[in-house]
């Protein structure tokens, strides 16, 4: 497989007092979509914002090649990093043309994406381009939120429950479009608890309980393994 | 009385635009970083201070553009070099640091310039009358003050509305975090806020400085009004402190000129005034002797009724 983009060693990270992540491990290849599986609470979301430099880390993270734990959220992000939160943080009181501006890093540089391939992909927005982005469907923050990160240009991004609360039908155009960003080359780490999508998309998979990892393998490999899916993953 | 309303409306509009030169710094450092910044009207003093020494040593007109930059500096250094080491031990730290801050800006200014006002005087160029009317004039200084700060509150509006910096400093407002994890410098933006924030209320010193008084307590007394401007606006709000500003701003100066009691409204409309009781003091007193207490009397009552303010969304 290709060169390494995101290789996490040893990863600790703590809310206050609370020991949140006990030396969690994995990597994403370029170009590869990997899923970070489990049920809520186990650390999949911390694992994240730890890697993003939004809770504090402690281990090392490694993305393309250089060491990011300790840097700041914002420096993390010029690197090529692109967070997708889980609660839609849109700019309600902007619209969701500013929306999309604020994703890029720089007044006039946008990159492997433009204004108008969002456009595109999602007509919808922009046939609300000028509206306040609070305003919008559950699914079109949805969307507004993934392409606000791609404008940034990442080379990974790191996508935390886009299904949740979403129709069948959203659900089936959110793996779409994280298909059409596989495709342009960007990696992408998915974190879900819904099996469906991931088993659909993803190259690997991991599987995380209770602050460190428990599951490394393909879909293929955690369709065989019944008990695994029993322990950590049905609910 | 047509002079009394007409008067009453220009100087009330003018203290409400100067209190949102205060507000409007102050609510937006408060939202975006979540730091009731006590020592906001200390930048207002500093201001004051500033200008009259640059108006000393060179010129007014030098002052009013050198003094707004000078305490911008200050604050801009308070934040990176204060209020950023505190941050991390949580709010209530913060709200200590700047409350310790309005005190120690206070002592220095009496240690520099004396515990007795300077003599901070309306420029030459200005100290003529701008219009008479029934017999009563009004000064040319106090319509530039105005004007000042009227376009002070265009150009931020335009700012905040249409450049790129004015979007990141909207959205950091709810979402400070998700900014900073779409590539932008949010501390430095916080800087900024803060070093901007402290200037206007430096800038409001240089032009209330000879108008009002300058002296060590001015801060504190301008302190409170400010704190109702911005609860009474919701916190956050921009267009919220505008409106409580000037509603503030008329409220204090209309109280102040009407000499009328409950009494004499009742006279007014053909009953007897109580003159005996308990409460028969009551009908006695003038809406000018309450004046001073509307303001906080309102920040009490929207806090009961409406705890976001006319305007504010923040549901914590």
């Amino acid at each position: 497989m290709s060169e390494s983009m995101l290789q996490v060693r040893d990863l600790h990270a703590y809310y206050g007092k609370s020991h949140i992540l006990h030396g969690v491990s994995f990597e994403v290849k370029a170009g590869e979509i990997v899923s970070l599986l489990g049920r809520n609470g186990v650390g999949r979301s911390t694992t994240i914002k730890a890697i993003m430099g939004d809770v504090p880390p402690q281990g090392s993270i490694l993305f393309k090649g250089g060491e990011i734990a300790g840097k700041k959220p914002h420096e993390i992000a010029r690197l090529g990093l692109g967070y997708v939160p889980e609660n839609r943080d849109i700019f309600p009181a902007l619209t969701v043309r500013e929306n999309l501006y604020l994703g890029q890093k720089k007044a006039n540089v946008t990159g492997r994406w433009s204004m108008q391939d969002m456009f595109e992909i999602f007509p919808r927005l922009e046939e609300r381009a000028d509206t306040q982005a609070g305003v919008l469907s559950g699914g079109e923050q949805q969307m507004l939120t993934m392409c606000r990160t791609l404008m940034g240009d990442p080379d990974l991004i790191m996508v935390d429950e886009p299904t949740e609360g979403l129709s069948p039908m959203m659900v089936e155009r959110v793996a779409e479009l994280l298909e059409r960003i596989a495709s342009r080359g960007i990696a992408i780490l998915l974190v879900e608890q819904k099996l469906t999508i991931a088993l659909k998309i993803c190259q690997r998979l991991y599987v995380m309980g209770h602050g460190h990892m428990v599951f490394e393998g393909t879909p293929q490999q955690l369709k065989d393994n019944a008990a695994i899916r029993k322990e950590w993953l049905e609910v | 009385m047509l002079e009394l309303v007409i008067f009453s409306t220009l100087n009330g509009v003018l203290y409400g635009m100067l209190l949102f030169l205060l507000a409007s710094g102050l609510t937006l450092i408060f939202s975006m970083m979540g730091v009731l910044n006590f020592a906001h009207a200390s930048f207002y003093m500093l201001g004051a201070y500033f200008g009259f020494q640059l108006s000393q040593w060179l010129d007014f007109w030098v002052a009013l553009f050198v003094a707004p930059v000078c305490v911008g500096l200050v604050g801009a250094a308070v934040e990176r070099w204060g209020l950023r080491t505190v941050h991390k031990w949580g709010h209530v730290p913060e709200l200590l640091f700047t409350f310790g801050l309005a005190f120690v800006v206070e002592e220095l200014v009496q240690m520099v310039w004396g515990k007795l006002p300077v003599d901070y005087r309306v420029p030459a160029l200005l100290d003529f009358h701008a219009f008479e009317l029934f017999g009563t004039t009004y000064p040319a200084f106090r319509m530039f003050m105005l004007l000042i700060s009227v376009a002070i509150f265009l150009v931020l509006l335009m700012i905040l509305t249409r450049s790129r910096i004015g979007l990141i400093i909207q959205a950091a407002l709810t979402h400070p975090n998700m900014v900073a994890m779409l590539g932008h410098n949010v501390p430095k933006v916080f800087m900024m806020v803060f070093g901007f924030g402290s200037g206007l209320a430096g800038l409001a010193g240089v032009i209330a400085g000879p108008a009002l008084v300058t002296q060590p307590s001015m801060a504190h007394v301008l302190g409170p009004i400010l704190f109702v401007v911005v609860v009474f606006g919701g916190l956050g709000s921009l267009p919220g402190a505008f409106i409580a500003s000037l509603l503030i701003g008329l409220i204090q100066t209309f109280a102040i000129a009407i000499n009328y009691s409950l009494g004499d409204a009742l006279s007014a409309i053909g009953m007897a005034r109580p003159m005996q009781g308990v409460l028969s003091d009551l009908w006695q007193v003038t809406v000018a002797q309450v004046g001073p207490v509307v303001p906080y009397l309102m920040l009490v009552l929207i806090l009961i009724f409406r705890p976001t303010g006319l305007m504010g969304t923040r549901e914590n």
